[in-house]
């Protein structure tokens, strides 16, 4: 029998507050000593009390605006019990039944085919401190516990790795266009969690047991961990087993999934509400103020420079990308304008050249030293005739590595076009004279050989002669010879 | 309404207790009867109230963004049970990552 495969992804984001989500500890741990960033609440001492992040709730409500979700009027925060060295408390402040959001969804482009992805609910919770495994002992950095983390929940409704990918990248593309999250998921500020069920292919029911994997700390462990559990619960069934309820973790090192829970020892959390935090009352105000503040998002940016600048799709596409790009190439078009450069020729040094040079040197747009107002001028070179196409991408590669203008460049090295008609018909004589087969050729009837004798004079000049005007010339010579 | 044997023995895992046979019987007719008593309060006819989460009349209790300085680490270490070497870090048996 054939399997699809059912798939839901939980996925962990920190968000970029500056404080903790319920203290004023800084939420910038990165490289900061072990246990620096902690005071009592992080710590549960008793007496100690919590007090919401303002900021932190207004994030996810924009995150769960931009994920279509519904906002309910009240959301209150819950206590989830479990005891793990990683939870000073004893428990975690979540939300159980009354998350800030509820109801929205996601779309993917799976080759070509545009597929709605149910997220179900987007709430807030707190992190829990770091563990290091050193020598018999476990070492405890309490720096993280309290940092205010995102959980998105989607509805089963992924059919594939490759959507279970699509929709991660998706998330984490929203994510850092909104600027609530750096995605960072080699600093640990974007985790996973897989859940992975078969059935028959054909089926619409959704099978009653399904295998969790947590632990996923990068895209391509959950694309790995997906792969290998959908091949492992394959060969199961097609055994003739059946697939218990578990809890996996992933060994990267081994590339294998294994049992961490059964169903038996499932876990009880024993939520109960908060009752150290008031309720949130979310009124439609405050919520319309939120929505005020989301920015043009990816999928929108997109069809936008497809439709006002004619951008091909595949050119929109990996221009909005990243933020950065996006961004980067929004400054720069706004910098053409003023210098008569379009949209389409700036979005073609982008995606070409730029890029090019990007992969080359692996470097990042935040690396990259053309300021926006540069390319422009470039632009306005090639337009006004001063650099021919293939002089400007010489030029470009010097911008990119130097940052400096290109007209000084051009200058400097003495790039800029010929367009001496005089100047070019010197040459053109001599290449004429040097090249006796070509030129005979073309007067027995050869025409093409025109081709190669225009390539010639374009070498002598270093490609800087003005292509239109050498072709021209060099045609009217061999004419005038024939004629002779 | 009487507590199960399994039922004491499931809350006392979660609790991190370990009770002795005795202890078992003893708890579930001791828990038992509190949950009696509790469950007079559903005699009450609460129809007419809605639910709430909470007794604090309170909503909306929020901070700004900002940051304060956190404790020194000697102070968050002060009653650690253990530290490692270098009195970074508070120190527990081996865990395995979950």
């Amino acid at each position: 029998m054939e399997y699809e495969p059912v798939i839901g992804l939980e996925v962990h984001a920190q968000l970029l507050t500056r404080s903790k989500m319920f203290c004023a500890c800084s939420a910038d741990y990165a490289g900061a000593p072990p246990n620096t960033h902690v005071c009592p609440v992080c710590l549960g001492m008793p007496g100690s009390l919590p007090v919401i992040n303002q900021t932190a709730v207004e994030s996810t409500i924009l995150t769960a605006l931009a994920f279509h979700c519904e906002i309910p009027e009240f959301a209150k925060f819950d206590r989830k019990n479990y005891h793990y060295p990683d939870l000073m408390k004893g428990y975690q402040i979540s939300q159980y039944d009354l998350p800030l959001s509820v109801n929205g969804f996601v779309l993917i482009d799976d080759a070509g085919t545009i597929k709605r992805i149910g997220v179900r609910r987007v709430h807030l919770e707190e992190d829990t401190a770091k563990l290091f495994h050193v020598d018999g002992a476990s070492l405890i950095d309490v720096n993280r516990a309290g940092v205010p983390l995102m959980e998105i929940v989607s509805e089963p409704d992924m059919r594939s790795v490759e959507q279970a990918h699509l929709y991660a990248l998706k998330l984490r593309q929203i994510l850092r266009y909104l600027g609530v999250s750096s995605g960072d998921m080699e600093k640990g500020a974007m985790r996973f969690e897989a859940n992975i069920s078969l059935r028959p292919k054909g089926s619409t029911a959704l099978s009653p047991t399904r295998v969790e994997i947590k632990n996923l700390n990068s895209l391509r462990a959950m694309v790995h961990a997906t792969e290998f559990e959908i091949a492992r619960q394959t060969k199961l069934l097609q055994a003739g087993g059946t697939v218990e309820q578990e809890t996996m973790g992933w060994d990267e090192a081994r590339n294998a999934t294994f049992t961490q829970r059964s169903k038996e020892d499932a876990h009880d959390y024993r939520y109960f509400p908060e009752p150290d935090l008031p309720r949130l009352q979310v009124s439609r105000e405050w919520v319309a103020a939120i929505r005020a503040r989301l920015p043009e998002l990816p999928d929108e940016k997109r069809e936008r420079l497809m439709r006002e600048w004619g951008l091909s799709a595949y050119d929109a596409g990996v221009i909005t990308a990243e933020k950065e790009i996006a961004d980067y190439y929004d400054r720069t078009v706004q910098a053409g304008k003023a210098r008569g450069a379009d949209a389409k020729t700036i979005a073609n040094w982008v995606t070409g050249e730029l890029f090019r040079l990007m992969k080359d040197r692996n470097e990042e747009i935040g690396a990259v030293k053309i300021a926006p107002t540069q390319i422009p001028d470039l632009v306005a070179l090639v337009n006004a005739g001063t650099l021919s196409n293939t002089i400007a991408k010489t030029v470009f590669e010097e911008m990119y590595a130097s940052g400096r203008d290109a007209r000084a460049i051009v200058e400097e090295r003495g790039l800029a076009q010929i367009s001496d008609r005089g100047a070019l018909e010197g040459v053109v004589e001599q290449v004429l004279a040097e090249n006796p087969k070509p030129v005979g050729d073309y007067l027995a009837g050869k025409v093409a050989t025109a081709k190669f004798l225009v390539g010639q004079v374009m070498k002598a000049t270093r490609g800087q002669a003005n292509p239109a005007l050498v072709n021209e010339i060099v045609i009217l010579k061999l004419q005038a010879m024939k004629k002779a | 309404m009487p507590l199960t044997r399994t039922q004491v023995q499931h809350i006392a895992e979660l609790a991190k207790l370990k009770l002795g046979e005795e202890e078992i019987d003893r708890m579930t007719q001791q828990l038992s009867a509190i949950l009696d008593h509790a469950a007079r309060l559903q005699e009450l006819d609460t129809d007419a109230i809605p639910p709430t989460a909470t007794v604090v009349p309170l909503q909306n209790v929020m901070r700004d963004d900002r940051v304060e300085p956190s404790m020194p680490r000697d102070d968050v270490l002060a009653n650690a049970p253990d530290k490692d070497a270098s009195n970074e870090f508070f120190r527990v048996k081996a865990i395995l990552r979950e």
